[in-house]
């Protein structure tokens, strides 16, 4: 793919973006976003960036197909086990000391991730008084997350990484299996609170024990880094925990010397201060 | 950087392989000249949570520092770095590197076309790209940017590959400056820097 959308191009639709939609892309990491941009455009086979800028700027239905694509939905249930392990074996048992368990998922894309972690609580005994907070920028992955139907192809690796997180359930009992899809027990479902949410521009609402943002801050450049941190220091309990994507880390940020990584390395650390 | 100098002085090497390339990959670089002015990049296609494994096997093998690449890192010459299984890598502006979760590229994630584009983009003729054996066609479209960009290509010779495919796709489909055995690869590669010396 020879890029056709060059930078200032780039610099122009961001800016078209804040000043439509009130939607600010200006600090992701620029090498993704242009090669999701030129994705969408060759994809969708715009003969000019004129033509392409018109549409987005005026076609809503086309900007949201805009946000869905150069933002980077994929997700998995169990990616990485032994972090959900991790999860398991030292996080769970802390949160099961309080009256009350509140989890945010931030940038959840369409739940996989919040789906895992509430079979989690639920081997733990501890789903009932737990309250799983699913956000993303974009609500299309929400109404998917809202459904919990995920394509029934991808359910063996699922299977295989519930087991290795140290899963002892036969996995499929947590899903009904149609045609091409499996649906997941509404019993997890329940406990889930969707709500759209921009790590750029809104603010934190509420308190929490565990927070996960996993695999969004590696499209934020460094200074959106450190405000989506300092979000969710603002966010966290004292001695809560703060999980992140397997290739994400707090060290560069302001907040990193008040947490403590867990000792196996996992990118999970707690709030010691 | 001498200018009766052909080619551009090159600054980075980035390096592709998969079914195949590791033997070729762990000969080639403790071959190569210890002084060389270049970072290095290597992307393979393995197995989840395989690149500390190369990592360890380059590190003892190699005098130069080998590391997996991080996200913000910013490239330093005389540095090998390794991309992380299941995430894409790209090269900002400002020479840090980026990851990305999207989609497999050619059913591979790290994709090794994503990288060699980026690479391409952002060094333009400072990029060397060298392509080794494989089952599949990944790194093709990207050995195709680089020569756009006026960087220079080289390609392990497809006789001499465990498996043939990806280098042979290579040569059919993209001008490459040099085909060559696996055991000639580190050899050529410090020749170009005797040049640029001079
Ligand atoms: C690669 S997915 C990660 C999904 C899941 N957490 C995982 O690790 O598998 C990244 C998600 O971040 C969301 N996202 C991107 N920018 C965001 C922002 N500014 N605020 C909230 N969510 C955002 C995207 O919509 C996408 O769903």
């Amino acid at each position: 793919m020879e890029f056709e959308v060059q930078d200032h191009e780039i610099d122009i639709l961001l800016q078209d973006l804040m000043e439509s939609y009130g939607y600010d892309f200006t600090d992701y990491s620029r090498a993704s976003l242009k090669r999701r941009i030129n994705r969408l455009y060759s994809l969708d086979k715009f003969s000019s960036f004129v033509l392409f800028r018109q549409r987005i700027k005026t076609d809503s239905t086309y900007f949201r197909r805009f946000v869905e694509e150069i933002t980077v939905n994929v997700t998995e249930m169990f990616r990485d086990p032994l972090f959900y392990k991790t999860i398991r074996e030292e996080v769970l048992p802390v949160l099961a000391t309080h009256p009350f368990i509140r989890i945010w998922h931030a940038g959840c894309s369409t739940g996989e991730e919040v789906y895992s972690m509430a079979i989690l609580l639920h081997e733990a005994g501890l789903l009932k008084k737990s309250l799983l907070y699913a956000t993303d920028i974009n609500p299309d992955v929400l109404d998917r997350l809202r459904k919990g139907i995920f394509p029934l192809r991808f359910i063996k690796q699922y299977s295989e990484n519930y087991i290795q997180s140290g899963g002892k359930q036969d996995f499929s009992s947590y899903y009904t299996a149609k045609y091409d899809w499996a649906k997941f027990d509404e019993k997890l479902a329940a406990k889930m609170v969707v709500a759209t949410h921009n790590l750029v521009s809104d603010r934190s609402f509420n308190e929490f024990q565990l927070i996960l943002c996993r695999n969004v801050l590696i499209y934020f450049d460094r200074n959106l880094q450190d405000k989506a941190l300092q979000l969710f220091d603002e966010s966290l309990d004292t001695l809560g925990f703060l999980a992140l994507g397997a290739k994400e880390n707090i060290k560069y940020s302001p907040i990193y010397r008040k947490y403590k990584q867990l000792d196996n390395k996992e990118r999970i650390w707690r709030k010691i201060a | 950087m001498a200018e009766n100098s052909i080619t551009q002085a090159i600054q980075l090497i980035a390096i592709g392989g998969s079914a195949g390339s590791l033997d070729v990959i762990l000969k080639l670089v403790p071959a190569l000249n210890p002084r060389l002015p270049a970072a290095i990049i290597i992307i393979t296609h393995r197995k989840a949570s395989s690149e500390e494994i190369l990592v360890d096997l380059l590190n003892a093998k190699s005098t130069w520092p080998v590391r997996e690449a991080e996200e913000k890192d910013t490239i330093a010459p005389h540095t090998i770095y390794i991309a992380p299984t299941d995430y894409h890598l790209l090269i900002e502006q400002d020479h840090s590197f980026s990851l990305d979760v999207s989609e497999k590229v050619n059913y591979s994630r790290p994709s090794i076309d994503i990288t060699f584009e980026s690479a391409a983009e952002v060094y333009g003729p400072a990029v060397l790209g060298i392509l080794l054996s494989g089952a599949n066609a990944d790194g093709v479209e990207g050995l195709r940017h680089i020569k756009t960009r006026g960087g220079l290509c080289l390609v392990q010779d497809p006789d001499t590959a465990d498996v043939d495919y990806m280098p042979r796709q290579a040569v059919q489909q993209v001008k490459i400056d040099k085909v060559l055995p696996a055991d000639q690869l580190a050899g050529y590669i410090n020749s170009l820097f005797d040049t640029q010396q001079k």
